[in-house]
């Protein structure tokens, strides 16, 4: 049996922010493959495996657009939250009139993809786990529209609707572009080491609106 | 306190504006937001989660395990700091930095004791440096951008105000001119999802909790009226409840079961009776239960 799946997936908007681009944030122009990892694990994720992306297919044409929002630039304090715990009298709440930021972000719209993706057991499996047990339980749920939380597109108000892909041929806008260079993205980031976390890069290329990331050079 | 959810959910709000501004745009000079290419209005997830914060802050002032972590103001009244429940750790001087679950405890106090936090989730500035997401919870109850049924027109109004800001001009001027922008009418559509798993994993949204969420939805904008805003009302929540915790069915199918579109005969809509709203109960399993709460 085959650990293998392809999934349809598809919606209005879509940020894919790249790293050197955070605090107005700005999209690479196609998902990366951790977004895609991430999108597999709000369906279906197990300690016992591991999703590994090994193709994007592009099918819509890359489109941004923009918007401005107001944001709050602080994050929770666990410090704060501590001494309140204790009995401190700390106010604790964000004023969203002092800690206000305006930022924009530059969005992709409109877009649809397919990922194709297997996966790998882990040690972490139990004895009774086997691969065929976690592709029926994959299948299932993509069958039935089922998912641990609804996957998103970079950013929770980007929301994913995702299909069982079942096609043969895949269309793309892109198919009769041999070869179009996004230049260098984001891979995934590295979290064997929790104290020490590694973002790795790839050169992304898209030939015939297709990434193929089953051979490529992940650097760091 | 009732129990944790246990169902998967979706949800459609239609709300509608009538002269008014339902969520300025920072980037065009505070005019309604508008999706250049095809002239859809949107209204950020942002500005629908602030109104259902201020709600929920409106109705149960500060009361225990409902208070409001995103805040627009100072609480009013700051003596119910003190009426705060503490956490049944066993001794909190043992709570030091080298605790390795002492971030998921404070995790839990802000979850128990804040119905934002519980809901749409909070971002927490970790103790350790990069310490996996501990400092990151991720609330069940997620908004997409809300989008007109039909293009939309923005209006600009030009006011003029007799009272001068400052002293030296009013001697020149016997008016200042201002300027608003106004919608004359759209009905706008949002979606939401709401996750029984991450409500069970991590913040324990329960189903009084969600009871709330159906009532800030529905009277979101009734405390929220301003000379900006002109009339804005929820005409309509639909929920989708699921009989299971993962789901029943893809939610885009759900979505696509209800159809918004104005009347054969209205060329100009000007109020939500030229809308008509179809649910097609064809198009939706029998297991997903379909609440009309408005």
């Amino acid at each position: 049996m085959s650990k293998g799946v392809k999934i349809n997936v598809w919606g209005s908007y879509a940020l894919f922010s790249r790293p050197e681009m955070k605090v107005e944030r700005c999209s690479y122009d196609v998902m990366t493959p951790s977004a895609a990892r991430g999108i597999l694990e709000a369906i279906y994720w197990h300690p016992g495996l591991k999703w590994i992306i090994d193709k994007i297919y592009v099918k819509n044409p890359i489109v941004f657009t923009s918007v401005r929002r107001n944001e709050v630039k602080s994050k929770l304090s666990a410090s704060n939250a501590l001494t309140v715990i204790k009995g401190g009298k700390k106010p604790i709440y964000i004023s969203t009139k002092s800690d206000i930021v305006q930022r924009s972000s530059r969005i992709l719209q409109d877009v649809s993809y397919v990922i194709e993706a297997h996966f790998e057991m882990t040690d972490k499996a139990n004895s009774s786990d086997n691969p065929g047990k976690f592709k029926d339980i994959i299948m299932r749920r993509l069958k039935r529209g089922q998912c641990f939380h609804a996957p998103y597109f970079g950013c929770r108000e980007f929301p994913v609707n995702f299909s069982l892909c079942e096609d043969e041929v895949i269309e793309s806008y892109y198919a009769d572009e041999e070869s179009k260079d996004l230049g260098y993205m984001l891979y995934d980031i590295d979290y064997s080491d929790p104290e020490n976390l590694q973002p790795m890069f790839f050169r992304a290329i898209m030939h015939n609106g297709v990434i193929d990331l089953r051979d490529c050079e992940v650097i760091r | 306190m009732s129990e944790v959810i246990k169902n998967r959910y979706e949800f459609i709000v239609l709300f509608d504006v009538e002269n008014g501004n339902p969520n300025g745009d920072p980037d065009a000079g505070n005019m309604p937001r508008i999706d250049p290419e095809t002239g859809y209005g949107i209204v950020t997830d942002v500005c629908l989660k602030r109104k259902i914060r201020n709600y929920v802050d409106t109705v149960k002032e500060g009361e225990e395990g409902y208070r409001i972590y995103i805040r627009e103001d100072a609480p009013l009244n700051t003596k119910d700091e003190e009426a705060l429940e503490y956490l049944q750790i066993e001794d909190t001087k043992q709570l030091k930095k080298t605790d390795p679950d002492a971030e998921l405890k404070i995790r839990d106090f802000m979850c128990k004791n804040f119905y934002d936090i519980r809901t749409f989730g909070a971002v927490m500035t970790t103790f350790v440096r990069a310490k996996l997401n501990c400092g990151q919870v991720r609330g069940p109850v997620q908004l997409s951008f809300a989008r007109s049924v039909d293009p939309i027109i923005s209006q600009e109004v030009t006011i003029t105000r007799i009272a001068i800001t400052k002293k030296d001009a009013s001697a020149e001027k016997a008016t200042e001119m201002g300027r608003k922008n106004i919608v004359p009418y759209a009905l706008y559509r949002a979606e939401g999802y709401i996750s029984a798993n991450l409500a069970r994993k991590t913040t324990g949204f329960t189903e009084e909790d969600l009871d709330l969420l159906w009532d800030a939805i529905i009277n979101m904008f009734e405390n929220d009226h301003s000379a900006a805003r002109g009339k804005m009302a929820v005409r309509r929540l639909i929920v989708f409840k699921h009989s299971k915790e993962l789901g029943d069915c893809p939610s885009y199918k759900l979505f696509d079961a209800v159809e918004v579109c104005k009347k054969p005969d209205v060329v100009y809509p000007r109020k939500y009776s030229d809308y008509e709203v179809n649910v097609d109960k064809n198009q939706i399993p029998e297991t997903v239960e379909v609440m009309d709460k408005i």
